[in-house]
């Protein structure tokens, strides 16, 4: 899992509240063997018609925020089905970080083992960022995972909350397999090298 | 001097990597078996997180579950899905360094009988696979079970899996088995008699002169359905048969390494005076032949017996059983002998080995599938298969009007195009008898191999010693 530290980049604006991972992700792209490629078809149902053109409209396809790092959305953001897809097709698009007042309790937990950081605001500054990320590709946000804090383009800065733990694995990219490697990487070539020993066919 | 311990407290005890505070453990693990279905999301993580296999010459690669057993699957499967599945497998097997044996191999087969075919299976290991029924390896005294696509991942990237120690079970089972009862009859009437959730927690050790007698078929048989009890792992001490089994296979250990391993071997059984947290004791000689009537496989019952009133149950079961009965068409009362079949099974990991194909071919001598039946034989292996046809077992069974089917899951689990149609009603040898396991709307009556060509040659329900 790739580490979450700081990110600054663009904030695309989703005011739309309850967004389901439905509309994140369509059920039609689940049928593969892999979590990465599905960013071809994040929020596919909006993004495109049925021929398969660009929605002008749709946010992702405004010029300014093709290149979209961060995602400010309205309340309960990725409710609905419990799919990894649906973290696995932001982070292949290129959303590390998703700033909302809530969000689904499944897909917030998805986030995290996917290197995605979900930060909950109080309404009065998702308000304002929101109203910060629609000026476009000159509104780079920051965010500071260590510090706990969202910079807007104007110099405003909000703190936010997170678990310990979970801000810790984020933080090294631990997920349960860094998790092993940082503290028993070393007990388990010990192990190797007494097992080689002792047991040498295995 | 330490405390006596049980066959699973040695082996927990020699895989423990590492052990934090709070009792989690990294245990390491020896061998890990891969299939098309739950890796593909594993491997990947590995490739994004730039991580490689840590151990590939501990892991062996197969595709199984969703392979079609028609041989004109060599000229490619149908299905897109199953295809792109089995051809991730092959590329990641080859990217990664892991041995393969792949649809057009004869090793090929369902992975928990290649498994202790190529000797990869041997006493003291650890062994994994994302598949529940890796339970059938503890017949060799090793410590195996399931897990999920996540821990596949951690499995390929560390070798370690993370745990917490389980509970000891003891299954005991003395005496000696009366003729036409089998070691599928006595895994099936274990389940019976302590429910599906009974080992939930534990690790069961079989145990017993009834366990002992069986052959390593047998006893792979009985670990296999260790998970259906509700133990993640079943495990039998080993012996000389264990011993005799591995002896030579591709993957044993060679030399003086041998010698070694069978000393330590020999050192896997439970001290006199190891402490059970449970013990459950059977006497064979009451095991009669057995088959299940409902959708879970605790429903069992003697092939004697009669379709039970859902209201001589008692709490939730009461409810169950009525939607059981319903799913499965039959009426309380209604005696198992005379419930008509349309299709016979005989396959999977639970019985689909070479053994169990002689015991079919045993109670097909002189008589023919009855007229109108769907019968299907699909070897465990690609191996089985072989062996089967040099012994003519092959072509009598075919000449007695079964299907020959290629090696892989087939029908055990209706991944793959062998399905049950809605309604059909299938005697099978598999493992599960869940609703919609072997088809949408499909009726499974699980039993032994014996049983089930019996069944085969009346079209109903049959009692296998009427015929023997």
């Amino acid at each position: 899992m790739e580490k979450f530290t700081k990110l600054t980049g663009v904030a695309a604006p989703m005011p739309l509240v309850n967004i389901d991972t439905d509309m994140i992700i369509p059920k039609q792209f689940l049928k593969t063997i892999k979590r990465t490629g599905l960013g071809a078809n994040l929020f596919d149902e909006m993004r495109f018609d049925r021929d398969g053109n660009e929605i002008e409209d749709f946010v992702l396809n405004h010029p300014a925020y093709r290149e979209a790092r961060i995602l400010v959305a309205g309340d309960n953001f990725g409710c609905g089905s419990s799919r990894e897809h649906a973290p696995w097709a932001l982070l292949d698009f290129g959303i590390r970080c998703v700033i909302s007042t809530s969000f689904a309790d499944i897909f917030y937990n998805n986030c995290f083992k996917n290197g995605i950081l979900p930060i909950k605001l109080p309404k009065e500054q998702v308000d304002a960022l929101m109203e910060d990320a629609e000026r476009g590709s000159n509104a780079r946000m920051t965010v500071d995972l260590d510090k706990q804090t969202v910079t807007g383009s104007d110099g405003a800065v909000y703190g936010f909350e997170i678990d310990p733990f979970r801000k810790h694995c984020l933080l090294n990219g631990l997920d349960d397999i860094g998790l092993t490697v940082e503290t028993a990487a070393t007990s388990i070539d010990t192990y190797e090298a007494r097992t080689a020993e002792q047991r040498p066919w295995h | 001097m330490t405390a006596p311990r049980t066959l699973y407290d040695k082996i927990w005890d020699d895989h423990v990597a590492h052990e934090a505070e709070d009792g989690t453990c990294r245990l390491y693990i020896d061998r890990h078996l891969v299939h098309e279905v739950t890796s593909p999301q594993a491997f990947e993580g590995l490739r994004i997180a730039g991580r490689k296999v840590r151990a590939p010459e501990k892991t062996v690669a197969v595709p199984d579950h969703n392979v079609p057993t028609d041989p004109a699957r060599l000229a490619g499967i149908k299905d897109e899905q199953s295809r792109i599945q089995v051809e991730a497998l092959r590329r990641n097997a080859e990217e990664f360094g892991i041995e393969l044996y792949d649809i057009d191999d004869d090793r090929q087969g369902i992975v928990h009988i290649v498994g202790p075919e190529q000797g990869w299976t041997q006493p003291g290991m650890t062994i994994v696979c994302g598949d529940s029924h890796t339970a059938t390896h503890g017949a060799f005294g090793a410590l195996a079970h399931g897990i999920g696509t996540s821990e596949v991942e951690h499995v390929l990237a560390t070798q370690t899996l993370i745990q917490k120690k389980s509970k000891n079970m003891l299954v005991e089972v003395d005496g000696d088995l009366a003729p036409g009862v089998t070691a599928k009859d006595i895994t099936l009437s274990i389940i019976g008699r302590t429910g599906t959730a009974g080992g939930t927690g534990h690790v069961i050790e079989y145990a017993g002169s009834a366990i002992r007698n069986l052959t390593m078929e047998g006893r792979m048989t009985v670990c296999n359905m260790a998970i259906e009890g509700g133990a993640r792992a079943g495990l039998i001490a080993p012996d000389e048969k264990t011993i005799d089994y591995v002896k030579g296979r591709p993957h044993a250990p060679k030399g003086g390494q041998w010698e070694l391993a069978v000393t330590y071997w020999n050192t896997l059984q439970s001290d006199e005076g190891a402490h059970y947290d449970q013990t459950v004791r059977m006497d064979a000689a009451e095991i009669p032949p057995v088959v299940t009537w409902g959708t879970s496989p605790e429903d069992v019952l003697p092939i004697t017996g009669k379709v039970p009133d859902p209201e001589s149950f008692e709490g939730g079961k009461i409810e169950a059983a009525r939607r059981s009965l319903d799913y499965m068409g039959l009426t309380p009362g209604q005696k198992l002998n005379e419930i008509e079949i349309d299709t016979v099974f005989i396959g999977s990991c639970t019985n689909g080995r070479i053994e169990d194909l002689r015991e079919v071919a045993k109670i097909m001598e002189g008589r023919r599938v009855r007229e109108g039946l769907r019968a299907m034989i699909v070897p465990g292996s690609g191996l089985v298969r072989l062996q089967a046809e040099e012994e003519g077992i092959a072509q009598r069974l075919q000449d007695a009007g079964f299907e020959w089917r290629m090696a892989g899951c087939s029908m055990c689990l209706g991944m793959n195009p062998d399905q049950l149609s809605p309604g059909e009603r299938c005697a099978s040898t598999s493992n599960r008898n869940f609703e919609g396991r072997q088809g949408y709307k499909g009726r499974t009556h699980l039993m032994s191999p014996a049983m089930a060509a019996a069944a085969a040659v009346t079209g109903r329900l049959t009692d296998v010693r009427d015929l023997m």
